[in-house]
């Protein structure tokens, strides 16, 4: 029957090896070869968007890369699905957005800033997402499939 | 009690309670948005009931964990803790973050990650916090007459859940990075050291309800860590599928997703095991219930419900949608929430004395709390399963597939009201308890 010594041994030597082995697929992961982001094209307009997108906490209604509160839509490929001016339209409104009658933030948006937020979603459409865009955006699945 | 300085337990619990039912009040507000009744849009928008819902889980269920390390780390370790004083400066201080985070927060002052939105600025205070009640908690069983699995585990579990709060902090260009750094932290915390937290917490009070031998207890304690994080380390890559990270996290994460609930079956078999094997009836029923209770909901709520959407092919569809609410309900709950309510029931008669163990209200709070949550769990599902069907199989409008949904939310918020009669049960026997007393002192029945 096990020991308590060999329960431990068996904790404490599974943990290491798997957190090792973590640890190495991270860094295979971000190396310059395996690159799915195209992380050389973020610029500082990406960047700035990145920022606004923060510190505005989209996150807390809508989803990137299917992550976020799933309470407004996906915005991974909503450039294909909805063309630049309409976005840009949505994010400088003065006075809530409220298709369907879910209402969005009126953020009241900058034209700067709305094209910071327009090119951190082109640069996020750009990611090979394992597959991920064509299920979240008909749109680009019927690209491929055409 | 044994200790006078255990007493410092009972203000984290009593902060814990205050959170929760603030945390309810969230859930609520977003509940009602989801049907359409939104008119604290203006002053309370979607994302901010959101984050202040999700923080103030993590903080309610931190200040719960702590003073669960308040109250079993000084009988563990045989000696009082090394300083009282510092403890309430400590609580004092959780709460000042918590709270100054939380308002913040309907004030645009937040970073917009999710589950981490405290700015930076608090964060370092989050830091600040967690050192000063880890060094008390580390100093008291350093110098205590002895060290038990049991207290080191629940320390072990404590210690690194600080350390991986670090890389949440690093600043990073690409969304993919952060996301991807972001889950080291929530996905290592849930699924990783806070399953030290609760095995430690859980192992404590098996060892005082059931009777069976500690060192019985504590060699499968080792076990069943051991299973938790041989899957769970490398399960992180299922958070990896589709966040544009390459495909070896397909395989990587499958495999080792599939194996997580085995640490969660083994976990609920450990505590029905114990309970059956032990000779000792110990009259707290209530405890007991939310003992074995959360080692069996967690098993549903985190191992079959998480399972559920972990392998790559059905993530491929669920990623993003109201799936993952309708699994991270249940497995809070089960796994988190009920033990610390389990250690709150089991330590409140011993810290005021008061021997209320055949609580009729007790037990109705865990009834309709268990059920309420369940019921929610399935109207999540509901909601999920047919979002996923309506949107992603047949390309229809999110906001169309919302309408098509929003039934579900109105059983939601019914199963919710539920839930929230078991809370404010469960609440008023705490507040029945009345404070803690040092006559309590050595007249627990251990």
């Amino acid at each position: 029957m096990l020991s308590k010594k060999q329960a431990r041994a068996f904790f404490l030597g599974g943990t290491t090896v798997t957190f090792l082995i973590f640890i190495g697929l991270t860094i295979f992961s971000f190396s310059k070869e395996q690159d799915q982001s195209n992380y050389e094209a973020i610029t500082d307009q990406v960047v700035r968007g990145k920022t606004l997108w923060e510190k505005n906490n989209c996150m807390g209604c809508h989803t990137l890369l299917g992550e976020g509160a799933y309470y407004a839509p996906e915005l991974t490929k909503v450039i294909d699905r909805r063309g630049e001016n309409y976005i840009k339209a949505v994010l400088m409104n003065p006075v809530p957005w409220q298709p369907n009658d879910r209402k969005m933030v009126a953020y009241g948006f900058s034209e700067q800033e709305a094209d910071d937020l327009i090119a951190f979603f082109d640069w996020i459409d750009d990611i090979d997402l394992n597959g991920f865009d064509r299920i979240v955006s008909p749109l680009a699945k019927d690209k491929i499939n055409n | 009690m044994k200790y006078k300085s255990q007493k410092v337990a009972y203000w984290f619990f009593a902060l814990s309670m205050l959170l929760l039912v603030l945390q309810i009040t969230y859930g609520f507000i977003m509940g009602f948005a989801r049907i359409g009744m939104d008119g604290m849009h203006d002053f309370i928008p979607f994302n901010t009931a959101r984050a202040v819902h999700t923080n103030l889980l993590v903080v309610w269920l931190l200040s719960g964990f702590m003073g669960a390390a308040y109250y079993i780390i000084p009988e563990e370790a045989q000696r009082e803790l090394v300083s009282v004083k510092l403890a309430y400066v400590q609580l004092i201080s959780l709460a000042l973050v918590g709270v100054t985070a939380i308002v913040g927060y309907h004030f645009n002052y937040w970073e917009g990650r999710k589950f981490l939105e405290i700015p930076r600025p608090l964060d370092y205070l989050v830091v600040l916090n967690v050192l000063l009640f880890l060094g008390l908690i580390l100093v008291t069983l350093f110098k205590g007459k002895r060290k038990t699995t049991t207290a080191l585990v629940l320390s072990m579990g404590l210690l690194f859940a600080a350390l991986l709060y670090l890389p949440g902090m690093l600043p990073f260009d690409s969304q993919v990075m952060d996301s991807f750094f972001r889950w080291w932290v929530v996905h290592l915390w849930v699924e990783g050291v806070w399953e030290l937290i609760m095995g430690g917490i859980l192992s404590f009070l098996l060892i005082k309800l059931t009777g069976v031998d500690r060192e019985v207890i504590e060699k499968w304690l080792y076990v069943i860590v051991g299973i938790t994080f041989l899957s769970g380390v490398l399960g992180t890559g299922h958070h990896y599928y589709y966040i544009g990270v390459n495909k070896i996290w397909l395989i990587v994460g499958g495999i080792f997703s599939a194996l997580e609930p085995l640490a969660f079956m083994a976990m609920a078999l450990f505590a029905v095991n114990m309970y059956r094997k032990g000779e000792k009836k110990h009259p707290n029923t209530l405890a007991l219930y939310w003992t074995l209770g959360s080692a069996i909901i967690s098993f549903v709520g985190a191992g079959l419900l998480g399972f559920a959407h972990t392998l790559p092919q059905t993530n491929l569809y669920t990623h993003g949608t109201l799936v993952t609410a309708m699994h991270a309900h249940l497995a809070f709950w089960g796994a988190y929430a009920m033990i610390v309510l389990a250690i709150i029931s089991y330590s409140l008669p011993n810290l005021t004395g008061r021997k209320l163990y055949e609580s009729p209200r007790g037990l109705a709070a865990f009834w309709l709390a268990n059920i309420g949550m369940v019921g929610m769990t399935i109207a999540f599902g509901v909601a999920g399963v047919v979002q996923v069907y309506l949107e992603r199989r047949l390309g229809m409008e999110f906001m169309e597939v919302q309408k098509e949904i929003s039934i579900h939310f109105v059983v939601l918020i019914l199963c919710a009201t539920i839930f929230t009669t078991g809370i404010i049960l469960y609440i008023i026997d705490f507040y029945k308890y009345g404070k803690p007393s040092d006559e309590a002192l050595e007249q627990s029945a251990e």
